[in-house]
């Protein structure tokens, strides 16, 4: 075996030039320049410190909601209800948000709280029906829907501004109950605190806790896990309650810093683009609130970009969704070198 | 209760029946497209594209059939070639359909376009009750009865079948007897991609005809339940479709005036497709109805279980060892 050489050295980044190249033809082919559409993209994220702190204020939910998946894909789950959870999650906070008027810290820990309860219980419905025989990724991507319709139910009916009318949101929440912003931006030092305080609680559940173990047992072969002793249902039961509280406080703090008041899209796809972070990340603990920054930067840039050319927005989640394909089917060298191969020299 | 329009019925149930039957072939022979609900954006909006810029409904749908199976083959690539999850692959793909329909067809949105007319057939579609509903409508309809009726003889009845059935769930053991499994594996996932294309262009080029954003979003995740309630059968899947779109037609009929709001009714039918989803498959899935079969008296215990319980390909979704 002699080693490939400065191929072998050079293929990680070959895939994220390649997903580069394809967006850009894309973009010649709408007739906009590529170094004008990244440029935008580039100034939409890094022209001012305002904006700098606006994709790190979209960072942070979706980094909560990332690194709380990588507490389920450890047990081995799919936990496409992700998104669901992370509207609760809002849901949660909304409600205390508009049903209580407390005194700024009790109020804003209330909220947290219910929003990770919220999202905790989102995902326990999901938990308890993989139970009962029924795929996660099916009464995951039930329930995300349900909690669609269950928030437009709310802004149209129960909490509905009381001049009536708006099918958008609901009416502001008080000063009181927001997380506090860092000047005229949509960042709240708080939720940095809050994010930073998660990663570390799956840090020391993933690589210091015997059930971080188990659960990696589980996630490695279900059927020996459970010759071995470890409880299928208790541990999946358990990663999931994590992971959905964790979306949780990802929809509490999006609905009290991004936006003042529950609004109809109030997640907009945050959670499922959590799971292309993770796979992106290779499901690597400390490159995936990196990818995650990445993948805020991106689409934060692309609101510029939308400004700039009148493109579509969807050209962010193109350049990210074209990264994550080609990474996961031509990341691996070996694989893509075993292609090449002839079936006769290969012996795996 | 039988003020339902069977025809209308039956049309709007023809595109989920012929998506329900290609993701059934594709997994039979042991592949999981995950990104029906992607790749039915996508050649919704293709097929609408180019049927558009052709004049041509017949060009869309070959178009879209073709955007179809060449998701498919991205799925089956990656399983079989690269070895990476298929449900990864067709998760990712589901979200880039989502983003590309909507990017590529930003400048097509709700134009008239050309659509699917009627043909009738002569001499069948005077037949009284069922002449109307069966034989008076699109050759979107005609193909989905046929296709449901092909493909069920077809996986079930015929020798081919037996293969494509033998890669899915003993792929070694096929393997081992001679079957070419991988060859079977990319044809099969590809021809149920392109199914998969065809039923989406049927939606923007028939059932709800032209483009706009989001256009079929969460039917392919419907599609996907239906397989599973139906067993991975075609017949039991189109009954599935008929099911469930009937049901929410008739719901939607019995609520309208009894609700006087509109607003509930309609939060009650946007929620119904997903409420279904869950109970359906909590039912065929289930370890509740496991119990309930297990409890059963013994004559009973066979016709129930056979009718309640259903379990997938032994190998789908699986790595091929087969070197």
């Amino acid at each position: 075996m002699k080693p490939a050489g400065w191929l072998e050295r050079i293929w990680p980044s070959l895939p994220i030039l390649a997903a580069l190249l394809l967006t850009s033809l894309l973009l010649i082919a709408f007739g906009t320049s590529p170094a004008v559409a990244f440029g935008a993209i580039l100034e939409g994220v890094f022209s001012t410190p305002e904006r700098m702190l606006t994709a790190l204020a979209f960072w942070i939910p979706l980094a909560l909601a990332s690194v709380g998946l990588l507490v389920t894909f450890q047990a081995g789950l799919w936990n496409i209800g992700i998104e669901g959870q992370f509207i609760l999650g809002a849901l949660g906070a909304s409600w205390v948000a508009l049903s209580f008027q407390l005194p700024a810290p009790l109020q804003i820990t209330l909220e947290i709280l219910a929003g990770m309860v919220g999202g905790a219980l989102w995902a326990g419905v999901v938990a308890l029906f993989k139970r009962w025989g029924v795929h996660e990724i099916f009464g995951g991507l039930a329930l995300n829907n349900l909690a669609i319709i269950l928030t437009n139910f709310l802004i149209a009916g129960p909490w509905q501004p009381p001049e009536g009318g708006s099918f958008r949101g609901t009416v502001p929440f008080r000063e009181d109950a927001l997380l506090p912003l860092l000047g005229s931006t949509r960042f709240s030092p708080l939720s940095l605190l809050l994010a930073a305080l998660a990663f570390g609680l799956v840090v020391l559940a993933l690589r210091n806790s015997a059930w971080g173990l188990r659960l990696k047992a589980l996630g490695h072969n279900p059927r020996s896990a459970f010759l071995l002793g470890v409880s299928s249902n208790r541990e999946a039961l358990l990663a999931m309650l994590f992971c959905g509280a964790l979306a949780g406080l990802g929809g509490a703090v999006r609905v009290l810093s991004w936006f003042d008041s529950l609004r109809q899209s109030i997640s907009g796809g945050i959670g499922y683009l959590a799971l292309m972070v993770v796979i992106l990340a290779a499901f690597r603990l400390y490159l995936t609130p990196l990818v995650a920054l990445f993948f805020a930067s991106v689409l934060s840039g692309s609101i510029v970009l939308q400004l700039r050319t009148q493109l579509h927005s969807s050209l962010g989640d193109i350049l990210t969704g074209v990264m994550v394909l080609f990474v996961l089917l031509f990341g691996d060298f070996g694989r893509v070198r075993s292609l090449f191969k002839r079936k006769d020299q290969e012996d795996v | 209760m039988f003020d339902i329009n069977w025809a209308t019925l039956l049309l709007q149930s023809a595109p989920l029946i012929i998506a329900v039957c290609g993701e059934t072939i594709s997994e039979r022979v042991g592949v999981v497209n995950l990104s029906l609900d992607g790749s039915m954006l996508i050649s919704a909006m293709t097929g609408f594209v180019a049927a558009y810029l052709t004049g041509s409904a017949l060009v869309g749908f070959l178009a879209a059939a073709a955007v179809g199976a060449f998701f498919a083959f991205m799925v089956s690539f990656g399983s079989l070639a690269l070895r990476q999850s298929q449900v990864a692959v067709g998760f990712v793909l589901t979200l880039l359909g989502d983003s590309l329909s909507a990017f590529l067809g930003q400048d097509f949105t709700r134009l008239p376009g050309p659509w699917v007319t009627k043909l009738p057939i002569p001499l069948l579609k005077d037949i009284p009750v069922i002449g109307p509903i069966f034989f008076n409508q699109d050759p979107m309809v005609y193909f989905a009865l046929l296709l449901v009726a092909a493909s069920y003889w077809w996986i079930f009845h015929s020798r081919p079948g037996l293969e494509l059935r033998s890669a899915g769930e003993r792929p070694e053991a096929a393997f081992a007897r001679g079957v070419r499994v991988r060859r079977l594996r990319y044809l099969y996932s590809m021809l149920g991609g392109a199914l998969v294309g065809v039923a989406g262009a049927a939606y923007s080029l028939d059932v709800k005809i032209g483009w706009a954003e989001g256009l079929t979003r969460g039917y392919g995740w419907i599609a996907l339940a239906v397989v599973i309630f139906g067993g991975w059968s075609p017949l039991r899947g189109a009954l599935g479709v008929l099911l469930l779109v009937g049901v929410r037609a008739w719901i939607g009929i019995y609520l309208q005036p009894a609700a006087g709001g509109a607003d509930s009714t309609v939060v009650i039918l946007n929620a119904l497709p997903w409420l279904l989803m869950l109970a359906v498959l909590l039912v065929v899935s289930g370890k509740l109805t496991g119990d309930l079969v297990a409890n059963a008296p013994p004559w009973l215990k066979r016709p129930l279980a056979r009718l309640l319980l259903v379990a997938p390909p032994a190998a789908l979704g699986a790595d091929l060892k087969e070197n």
